[in-house]
C-alpha cells in the first residue's frame, strides 16, 4: 500500500533563475519508480490544501531528485526548504514510458527536461546505447545539461541562439534531420505538438509527457482530464486521466 | 465495548464515516492507498443514463482551505457502472451508496430503474445539488417543488432507499428537505459543494473553465454543519452531513448537531487515510469521554 510518508530534505540547490533541485531521502520510492512517474509534495500550513505533482527527475541509493521550477505558492515553499527539514510526499504515481529498442531522440523543453532524465538513463541502462538527446532553452541559463552526457549525445538548443543551436527543438531536429524510430517528450504544449508531428513525418512513435491542474492525482476526481483521440475504456468518453492514464500517452491518442 | 455501528434507513454502518461522490472512485484506485474496509461506507462518483463527457479544463483550482471544482459530472454511464464497477463495488467490505445523476427527472428514474435489485448497491444518493451543470441539476435542487417531484419519482421505481442530496445554494435549505421529506426521501445528505470562483490575476483568466466552481474543504464547513444543524431540526429522516470534515473533531461536531452518519471528501487528496483516521480518532474520543454507543451523543447539542 502506498503511504504519504515523511521524507527529509538532503540537500536544495537552486540551479538557475527560478529552478532548483530539491534532493529527498525515499528509499521506498527511488526503489519502485520508473522513467515518466511523478510524485506529489505536501504543504502542511493547513490553507493549501492540494499536493503539487512534480515529475521524478532522478532516483538512485534511496535519493529522489526532484528538479522544480517556482511558478506559484507551493514551488515557492519547496524552493525554501533546507537540508533536515521534511516534506510529506507521496509516490511514485502515473504511469511511465515504454522503453523500446531502436533508435530513440528524446526531447525536453524547458521544467519538461527534468523527467528525461531518468528516462535516457532508463533507456542506456536496458540497451546499453546512447540515445539522442535534444534540450530546449529559452536561453543559456540551461540546467541539468551536463547529466545527461553519461547516457546521450546532447543537443543543446536556445530560443536566442545564446548557446548551442539557435531555436527550439523541433526546428533543430528538422534542421539537423534526426531520426529515429522511438521519440519520449516532455515539455510545453506547443512544443509537445511540434513533436507529434515531426514523429508522423519521420514515421516515429512518439511518447509525450503531459501536465494538468490536479487535485486527488491519483485518479478518482476526474480533474486532470485530456481529450483523446478515441473513446477511452475506463472513462467511455473521449477523455484521459493525466495522472492514472498517463501523464505519459502516445501522441497520437491524445488531442493537444 | 463501544459501539460505532449507526443505520440510514434500515442500512446497517459499522460506524458513521463514509466517504463522498467523486472524491474515491470506486475504491479500486483508492485500495492502492487506504483500507476501504475500516470505514462505514462509501459513495460512488454520480451515474447518468449515458456516458457524460463533463467540463473542458482546468477543473480545479487550489483556494485558501480548500478547493473549487467543475468537473461537470463526468462519468461513464450507468450501463458501464453495472458492468464495469459493480463486480469490483461486490467485493468491497463497506457499504456502498451509488449517487444518481441526471439532466431531467425522467433521466434520474431511468438510472434508479437500472439499479433495481443491484445487491452491491445498498443505498442511493440522488444528487439533485451539483451546481455545476447547466440544466436540471441546479434548478432541480433549488426548486422546493421540483425536489419533491423528483424525490417521488424516484422512490416509485427505487429497490434502495433513496437519500437526496441537497444543495447549498438556497436561500432556506429547510424547505427543500422537507419537501423531500414530503415526497418518501428516507434520507438526506448535505450539503454539496457552494458555487464559487478564482481569478488568475497575471493570466487575467478564471482559474477554472467552467468560470465557477463547487467549493470544497475546510473553508465550507461552518456553513455546512449549520446548514445540517438546521436541516436535522426541520425532518425526522436521518442525515448525512458533510462539507469541510477533515478529521474526527469534525465529523463530532455534525454528529452532535443531528447527523447520523458523515462523509469525508476533499480531505482525502490532502490525506489518502484521512477517512480512516477520521473513525480511530472517533473511537478514541469515545473511549475517553465514556461513550459506549455513538448513537448517544447524536444531536445532543440543541
Amino acid at each position: 500500500m502506498k503511504k504519504k510518508i515523511s521524507s527529509r530534505v538532503i540537500f536544495n540547490k537552486k540551479l538557475t533563475g527560478d529552478v532548483f533541485e530539491l534532493s529527498l531521502e525515499a528509499p521506498e520510492i527511488t526503489k519502485e519508480f520508473k522513467a515518466g512517474q511523478f510524485v506529489m509534495l505536501y504543504l502542511e500550513d493547513g490553507v493549501h490544501l492540494l499536493p503539487r505533482p512534480i515529475s521524478i527527475c532522478d532516483g538512485e541509493s534511496g535519493v529522489l531528485r526532484l528538479v522544480i521550477r517556482k511558478v506559484g505558492y507551493g514551488t515557492d515553499y519547496f524552493s525554501k526548504l533546507s537540508t533536515g527539514d521534511e516534506i510529506s510526499i507521496l509516490g511514485p504515481l502515473g504511469n511511465s514510458f515504454a522503453l523500446s529498442h531502436g533508435s530513440s531522440v528524446i526531447f525536453g523543453g524547458g521544467v519538461g527536461i527534468p523527467p528525461m532524465l531518468c528516462t535516457a538513463k532508463a533507456l542506456y541502462e536496458k540497451y546499453s546505447e546512447k540515445v539522442t538527446a535534444v534540450l530546449g532553452f529559452r536561453d543559456s541559463n540551461t540546467f541539468l545539461t551536463e547529466d545527461f552526457t553519461e547516457y546521450a549525445d546532447v543537443i543543446i538548443c536556445t530560443d536566442d541562439g545564446s548557446l548551442g543551436e539557435r531555436g527550439n527543438v523541433i526546428e533543430v531536429a528538422r534542421r539537423l534531420n534526426l531520426n529515429g524510430d522511438n521519440i519520449y517528450a516532455c515539455g510545453p504544449v506547443p512544443m509537445l505538438r511540434g513533436v507529434k508531428e515531426y514523429s508522423a513525418e519521420i514515421g516515429a512513435s512518439a511518447q509525450i509527457s503531459l501536465e494538468e491542474r490536479m487535485a486527488c492525482g491519483v485518479g478518482v476526481c476526474l480533474g486532470c482530464v485530456v481529450k483523446t483521440a478515441d473513446i477511452n475504456d475506463h472513462s467511455k468518453v473521449k477523455n484521459a486521466r493525466v495522472c492514472k492514464d498517463g501523464p505519459v500517452f502516445f501522441a497520437n491518442e491524445v488531442e493537444i | 465495548m463501544i459501539n460505532t455501528t449507526v443505520e440510514i434507513a434500515g442500512v446497517k454502518l459499522r460506524n458513521p464515516v463514509m466517504t463522498c461522490s467523486g472524491t474515491f472512485g470506486v475504491a479500486d484506485e483508492m485500495a492502492e492507498f487506504t483500507d476501504v474496509s475500516k470505514l462505514g461506507g462509501i459513495t460512488t462518483k454520480g451515474i447518468a443514463p449515458d456516458p457524460w463527457e463533463g467540463n473542458p479544463v482546468p477543473r480545479v483550482a487550489e483556494v485558501p482551505g480548500g478547493m473549487l471544482n467543475a468537473i461537470g459530472l463526468q462519468n461513464a454511464g450507468v450501463d458501464s457502472y453495472i458492468e464495469n464497477d459493480v463486480p469490483i463495488l461486490e467485493k468491497l467490505d463497506t457499504v456502498v451508496m451509488a449517487n444518481v445523476v441526471g439532466h431531467t427527472p425522467e433521466e434520474y428514474v431511468e438510472v434508479v430503474k437500472k439499479l433495481r435489485n443491484i445487491d452491491a448497491v445498498k443505498l442511493l444518493e440522488i444528487n439533485i445539488s451539483c451546481p455545476n451543470v447547466s440544466s436540471g441539476g441546479a434548478a432541480i435542487g433549488t426548486d422546493p417543488e421540483l425536489a419533491e417531484r423528483v424525490t417521488y419519482m424516484c422512490k416509485e421505481v427505487a429497490t434502495q432507499p433513496v437519500i437526496m442530496k441537497l444543495s447549498p445554494n438556497v436561500t432556506d435549505i429547510t424547505k427543500i428537505a422537507r419537501a423531500c421529506e414530503k415526497a418518501g426521501a428516507d434520507g438526506l445528505s448535505l450539503i454539496n459543494s457552494i458555487t464559487g470562483m478564482k481569478i488568475d490575476i497575471n493570466k487575467r483568466t478564471f482559474a477554472i473553465a467552467n468560470k465557477t466552481g463547487g467549493l470544497s474543504g475546510p473553508a465550507l464547513k461552518p456553513v455546512a454543519l449549520r446548514m445540517v444543524y438546521q436541516t436535522v431540526n426541520a425532518v425526522s429522516i436521518p442525515v448525512i452531513g458533510m462539507g469541510g470534515i477533515t478529521n474526527a473533531e469534525d465529523a463530532l461536531e455534525f454528529i452532535m448537531a443531528g447527523a447520523t452518519a458523515v462523509s469525508i471528501g476533499m480531505a482525502t487528496f490532502h490525506d489518502p487515510d484521512a477517512a480512516i483516521k477520521t473513525v480511530q480518532g472517533i473511537e478514541k474520543f469515545m473511549e475517553e469521554n465514556d461513550i459506549s454507543d455513538i448513537n448517544q451523543i447524536r444531536g445532543c447539542v440543541k
